[in-house]
């Protein structure tokens, strides 16, 4: 237990030790190497790293270093990623083998080790973080604390305003007064539904029943998002701190976390600072000395997408099968057992500490008129800059994919960006300067989803992009309506005619019929957006379902009984580059003479395409 | 359920492990689906034993638990393989390709995706993002994250280890 004064210490003298992090003009003798142990960078090895810079600084007796592990720095295309503070040195793709050379040259010889460095797009190297084309759109709120702090290290949370919030609330404000902010922040639902959170609050408030609960949604299922888990890799103590001012705002002093069980380094996070927040006495009995009590609770998901919805994720925490519930009842007047229950998504809550610290005025001063504050967004797909990205609400799609993202990789050319996930849809070229909101995004017959950004190139056929989104609610409809289970099943049996070379133009007008019957009679929000991939790749590249359905051609390799590789004699030189390399043996020839390809081994699998160093090699 | 019965199960064990889980659980309904997270951590799958133990402690009938192990995805009726490989099909990793990699690894392995080969050496998943979206695309190995995969490197990875599976035989 620690008394108000002692955090007020903790916070004073920490912040001090840890200017250096933020402040390259730091006055201190320490310096930080600060070691990316995001999910991304954890795959290729970031604790060995972090190992080996503890036992060589050891075994040069180095004592003014110390090395820390931070949440996800952003930009995972270049992972892993060591920073060291204050000078702000950025290294990227570092091996284990590396941390002898930059211990010797950049903390024992202080000069920085060049070929490690971080090195934008057009191969300029960056000296530091700012100037990294990356970050100089972006505005962090939601991952202020990520890349900054020790998520595993609840002192450090607390030395930026961690808890502050919380404090202000229960010693100054009424409920109602916690409600009015949000309301006048304007923040809306992360999830992907934009719902106004502060009325979201006020609903749950109105209720009536004495036990109440708060509900964090950290099922983030949308293949390809990884915008909650990184924020509960980097900073969970935001979200528990939000989960307090809400169990106060609605008078609840329960709550759960509902976090994806294949997230173990975010589960593993979150229990540990459940724990120190325990030990502080900021969760439990008597939060303060206000008489405020409110504990959390972790509850795994067992890997159902549907469980994202929040019906489906409350009959999960129950212990059924996450099937959703008929609304209403919504769950802010009977959620939970029955009970009055707020949900809000991890993103959501990653705001809350920050608009109560900075007030309403400021968030709802950034953004456009009606998506207040900003969006985190998971880059990926063929785009260069792949990583995690925070960007005000109405920035632009082109802003995004070109300015943060760096463009496409291999000279190709952007064709669409799939936003919202499976639920979501694709947006074309020529919407590229849509400013990124709620509305405008439904408008072109997309939306905005969680965060997943998924940008294709032009090689990319989107026929089979709408056969994978449709394979995926296929897999994950839960059964309990018709529409969905049956009706989805029924629209990925005539994708699959169509990608095989079975379909007929007939195809294309049964798909758009069933979406709509889908989309009007399903249960919950799975099935009802589940034919929004088909509808919106339709609407933008109709031409391309019609080349599989009545020519029988794909433009890809993708659709693979339409497609066909093939050698171009006049450029083959007979090199065999592309014989030794096929993983079936299906390339003829031998010596000087020119390969071809035998079309009945081939599995299209394009290795020889990327080998041939005459580019003779294509479909 | 009959096809559950044929896997031999090594009883005593189960027993062995639900009288913990017994000490450290309430006797409440909500803990079924964490109580069977960690059976198919410890065994890597549900065996029936088990269902019957945790289906006698929390008075649950053993059908609303057989419909709650088919719903989510995470539980098995059948042990994994050795070695247990997942293909990431999330939407990042689908777009550079992993559907190719998923292919290949059926046609090698001549199994479908949630099946065990026959030697019970490896398994096929599909999962759906593991978070490595910047070494796109991914498959795993027991955990072991392999990124920025292709055709060849799964071969050379599935050669490897029955190079050295059929070593350990000798």
């Amino acid at each position: 237990m620690k008394s108000l004064q002692e955090l007020h210490k903790i916070r004073e003298e920490k912040r001090k030790e840890l200017d250096l992090r933020v402040n390259t003009n730091a006055d201190c003798r320490e310096k930080h190497i600060l070691v990316c142990h995001g999910t991304g960078c954890t795959s290729s090895k970031s604790p060995q790293i972090l190992e080996n810079f503890r036992r060589i600084l050891k075994e040069k007796n180095i004592d003014n270093v110390r090395v820390i592990m931070t949440g996800c720095f952003g930009l995972c295309a270049k992972g892993p990623i060591v920073i060291i503070r204050p000078e702000d040195a950025f290294y990227a793709m570092v091996t284990p083998e590396d941390c002898e050379e930059i211990i010797q040259t950049h903390i024992v010889e202080g000069k920085r080790v060049e070929r490690l460095l971080c090195k934008d797009i057009d191969g300029k190297i960056v000296n530091s973080l700012d100037e990294l084309n990356f970050y100089k759109k972006q505005k962090r709120i939601a991952l202020k604390n990520c890349g900054v702090i020790n998520p595993e290290d609840i002192d450090e949370y607390i030395a930026f305003n961690g808890y502050e919030a919380l404090e202000r609330v229960l010693r100054e404000y009424t409920q109602d007064e916690v409600i009015d902010i949000i309301k006048k922040s304007g923040l809306r639902g992360r999830g992907g539904a934009g719902f106004p959170t502060g009325k979201k609050w006020e609903l749950t408030k109105a209720s009536e029943g004495k036990q109440k609960y708060v509900v964090c949604n950290a099922d983030e299922g949308d293949p390809g998002a990884f915008m909650d888990r990184s924020i509960l890799e980097g900073d969970p103590h935001a979200v528990l701190e939000a989960m307090e001012i809400a169990g106060y705002a609605i008078g609840a002093d329960r709550g759960f976390i509902y976090v994806r069980a294949e997230y173990p380094i975010a589960v593993h996070r979150l229990k540990i600072a459940i724990e120190q927040a325990r030990n502080y006495g900021i969760l439990g009995k008597n939060i303060f000395g206000t008489g405020f009590n409110f504990d959390i609770e972790i509850r795994l998901g067992a890997g159902a997408f549907v469980c994202g919805e929040e019906t489906a994720l409350l009959e999960s925490i129950e212990g059924k099968r996450g099937q959703p519930r008929v609304k209403p009842p919504y769950p802010a007047t009977a959620g939970l057992w029955g009970k009055p229950t707020l949900i809000n998504n991890v993103e959501t809550y990653a705001n809350i500490a920050q608009i109560i610290l900075k007030g309403s005025d400021w968030f709802s001063s950034i953004g456009t008129e009606n998506s207040k504050g900003t969006k985190v967004f998971a880059l990926g797909g063929n785009v260069n800059n792949i990583g995690l990205v925070e960007v005000p609400m109405g920035t632009t799609l082109r802003e995004i994919v070109y300015d943060i993202g760096g463009g496409i990789p291999n000279g190709r050319d952007f064709k669409a960006a799939q936003t919202g996930g499976p639920s979501g849809g694709c947006i074309p070229k020529e919407h590229l300067d849509t400013p990124i909101d709620y509305e405008s995004l439904k408008q072109i017959g997309s939306m905005m989803g969680s965060g997943g950004l998924i940008v294709m190139d032009d090689t990319k056929c989107m026929v089979s992009l709408a056969k994978f989104y449709l394979q995926f609610t296929v897999s994950e409809s839960c059964g309990k309506c018709t529409p969905c289970r049956i009706g989805t099943k029924r629209m990925l049996e005539i994708l699959e005619k169509l990608c095989s070379g079975e379909g007929e133009e007939y195809d294309i007008y049964k798909l758009e019929k069933l979406a709509a019957n889908i989309q009007k009679s399903s249960i919950c929000g799975l099935g009802q957006s589940a034919p929004n991939p088909v509808i919106s790749t339709l609407k933008y590249f109709r031409e391309e379902f019609r080349q599989h359905a009545i020519q029988k051609e794909c433009k890809s390799l993708e659709c693979k009984s339409l497609s066909q590789i093939t050698i171009d004699e006049e450029k083959c030189k007979g090199c065999g580059l592309c014989q030794k390399h096929c993983p079936v043996d299906a390339i003829e020839g031998e010596g000087r003479e020119k390969r071809v390809i035998n079309q009945d081994k081939c599995i299209k699998c394009g290795t020889c395409i990327m080998t041939c160093p005459f580019h003779a090699i294509g479909n | 359920m009959a096809e559950q019965e044929k896997i031999k199960c090594n009883c005593n064990k189960v027993h062995e492990f639900m009288q913990e889980i017994e000490k450290t659980y309430k006797e409440e309904k909500d803990n079924l689906i964490p109580i069977l997270e960690e059976i198919q951590e410890k065994f890597g799958y549900i065996p029936l034993e088990a269902q019957k133990e945790v289906s006698e402690f929390l008075k649950i009938p053993m059908a609303e638990i057989y419909g709650v192990i088919t719903f989510y995805s995470r539980f098995t009726l059948k042990p994994k393989g050795k070695y247990a490989i997942s293909v990431c099909l999330g939407t990042a990793c689908f777009v550079k390709g992993s559907q190719k990699i998923m292919d290949r690894l059926k046609d090698r392995l001549k199994i479908e995706s949630g099946e065990t080969t026959k030697d019970g050496l490896f398994s096929i998943d599909e999962t759906r993002c593991v978070g490595a979206c910047g070494l796109a695309p991914v498959f795993t190995v027991n955990g072991e994250v392999y990124g920025k995969a292709t055709v060849q490197k799964l071969d050379q990875v599935l050669d490897e280890l029955v190079a050295k599976e059929s070593k350990e035989m000798k």
